[in-house]
């Protein structure tokens, strides 16, 4: 269909401006389908190929690499893979509780302050956060460390052995998550609680509800949008992280991303990789769109 | 807003010890840098030689210009498509359905995760590896790598641009006889500068950050400074890491506050 249309001034025909548009488009289009649309297509195939004994690939049709990540293998069931996915989960879940229970306070914090402050204790929490993952990351190496006053604390409490460093450690991944995550989460926290309707809190106040019940019913459902997002910009990062859980865990938590690392680094087994790429892939989208419909049916209310 | 409502002092109180959360360890590392002990954290005085001995250390050099020139080039070529993108996403009349497919690609690689995108960029590699023989990874494997995550961070800030400047600019340059060509080059785009500028700097930020997708696209003679780093902790620390991470920090610091003062300075228009 060839239409004649006026187009920022121009007179023109909707065949040109097709044709002119699709000059521009073509080659960044093409980019990002070759490189990203096209491999991630390719990964469903590579998730049912297979490995042969002398490493070579086979495009057989196979589920194998799934049951293989729920355990099955050709020695019988281990848990080993699904404990791995159960640590993805928990650990992630647990960074977006923290998260958002320290997020909160410094939303509101940030949002007390006289207005002209703001940007600059927003961007406070923005700062850390500019410079490399490697580098926050062995920066917390280094806090934890057995001479480091952190440590000596812990040991005087018994905590951790005499002369032991808190990390590499579960609790130093948990560290290390939730410090990387603050600031997606409270940016839209931030957004939520600068516009409170503040007389709805102060009346629940006057009806001499406690502190909780004025949180529950007078701020969370103010907050609930900023909530969801800053839920989503946590969990779904976290869900795929592996530098953390690789540099203060110290192997010993491991998660989906360190098993994906493995596989396209020392084991060379694409197949097994791709598969459970897949798996994240997977509960990425599912989490993604549970959250946005819960944030859909709020903004409904 | 109501003034008299007062933050209870216990949430205040979490909220300034979670800013020294974040600081911390960066203020360790800090010092670190500047302590003139070899082994250990015990303070044996101020000292700056960390940091004479990282000039003097080839690999860190070597691994310095690889970081530069990989963020540049790769911000040189998909400042240039992320441009193109976002011009002919938003300057056509493309009909629904095409707008929300465009739409869907240019937020791929957004949405992605970091691992799983550098899982697709492997396999693209691997598949070219196959299909032309002879593909090394290396610094053109990772500035594709690179330019791939790029170009959507560009179109979106060069796009967000181009939809607020609306059409009476441009309309008049064409109610003067201006061609398509002409007006796309001498009005379109110096308005939209501060946009490309902007995308510039954040694609040249994302691909200092970036880690993970260097880590799966890079080969043995093109380790950037975070694979150093990386690396190093593998090997066993040294205080001049303390020094080299330190300045890494404040350069980063340095381009993102940058970044904000040329993202708010264009006022005049």
């Amino acid at each position: 269909m060839n239409r004649l249309l006026v187009w920022y001034g121009e007179l023109a025909t909707t065949r040109k401006l097709t044709s002119r548009g699709l000059a521009l488009l073509a080659v960044p289009l093409a980019w990002i389908v070759l490189l990203l649309v096209a491999p991630l297509g390719a990964m469903v195939a590579w998730s049912t190929a297979s490995r042969s004994a002398a490493g070579d690939i086979q495009w057989s049709f196979t589920a194998a690499n799934f049951l293989r990540l729920a355990g099955f293998d050709s020695f019988g069931w281990t848990r080993s893979y699904l404990m791995i996915l159960g640590t993805t989960i928990l650990v992630s879940a647990v960074t977006t509780i923290v998260t958002i229970a320290l997020a909160y306070p410094l939303a509101f914090y940030i949002a007390r302050r006289p207005p002209a402050h703001r940007y600059l204790w927003l961007a406070l929490i923005i700062i850390p956060f500019c410079t490399n993952l490697v580098i926050r990351t062995y920066a917390w190496i280094l806090l934890l460390g057995n001479q480091m006053p952190l440590a000596r604390l812990a040991q005087w409490l018994h905590l951790v052995g005499p002369a032991e460093a808190l990390s590499p450690s579960t609790f130093a991944v948990y560290i290390g998550m939730v410090s990387n995550s603050l600031p997606f989460a409270v940016l839209p926290l931030y957004t939520n609680v600068e516009r409170l309707d503040w007389g709805i809190v102060e009346a629940s106040r006057d009806l001499y509800s406690r502190p909780v019940r004025t949180f529950m019913h007078g701020i969370l459902p103010q907050t609930f949008p900023g909530l969801v997002t800053a839920v989503i910009l946590t969990f779904i990062p976290a869900m795929g992280t592996f530098v953390i859980p690789d540099l203060l865990g110290g192997g010993k938590s491991w998660m989906l991303g360190n098993l994906i690392q493995h596989q396209f680094g020392v084991s060379r087994d694409f197949p097994f990789g791709a598969a459970v790429s897949l798996v994240l892939t997977f509960l990425t989208m599912v989490g993604l769109l549970v959250l946005r419909r819960s944030g859909d049916e709020v903004s409904i209310l | 807003m109501i003034r008299s409502q007062r933050l209870p002092p216990l949430l205040s109180a979490i909220a300034i010890a979670t800013i020294v959360f974040l600081y911390l360890p960066l203020a360790a590392v800090a010092a670190m840098s500047v302590n003139a002990a070899r082994f250990g954290v015990a303070w044996k005085g101020l000292s700056l030689r960390w940091y004479a001995q990282l000039a003097r250390n080839d690999l860190v050099v070597h691994a310095a210009a690889n970081t530069l020139i990989l963020a540049v080039v790769s911000t040189a070529v998909s400042t240039v498509l992320g441009t193109l993108l976002a011009i002919g996403l938003e300057r056509f009349p493309w009909p629904r359905w095409m707008r929300r497919l465009i739409d869907a690609v240019v937020y791929m690689p957004v949405v992605t995760p970091d691992i799983v995108f550098a899982v697709g960029m492997l396999l693209a590699f691997e598949a070219a590896r196959q299909a032309l023989g002879g593909l090394r990874l290396g610094m053109g494997t990772m500035i594709v790598a690179h330019v791939t995550f790029q170009i959507s961070f560009v179109a979106l800030v060069v796009g967000s641009r181009l939809a607020t400047l609306g059409r009476s600019v441009e309309e008049a340059a064409r109610d003067l006889y201006a061609g398509s060509w002409h007006s796309l080059r001498r009005v379109t785009l110096p308005l939209i500068t501060p946009g490309i500028v902007a995308g510039a700097m954040l694609a040249f930020t994302l691909s200092l950050d970036d880690f993970v997708i260097s880590f799966f696209t890079s080969g043995p003679s093109s380790v950037t400074l975070p694979l150093y780093i990386y690396g190093s902790l593998r090997r066993g620390i040294t205080p001049d890491i303390h020094a080299l991470s330190t300045i890494v920090f404040l350069v980063t610091v340095a381009l993102v506050l940058g970044l904000q003062v040329l993202a708010r300075s264009p006022r005049e228009d």
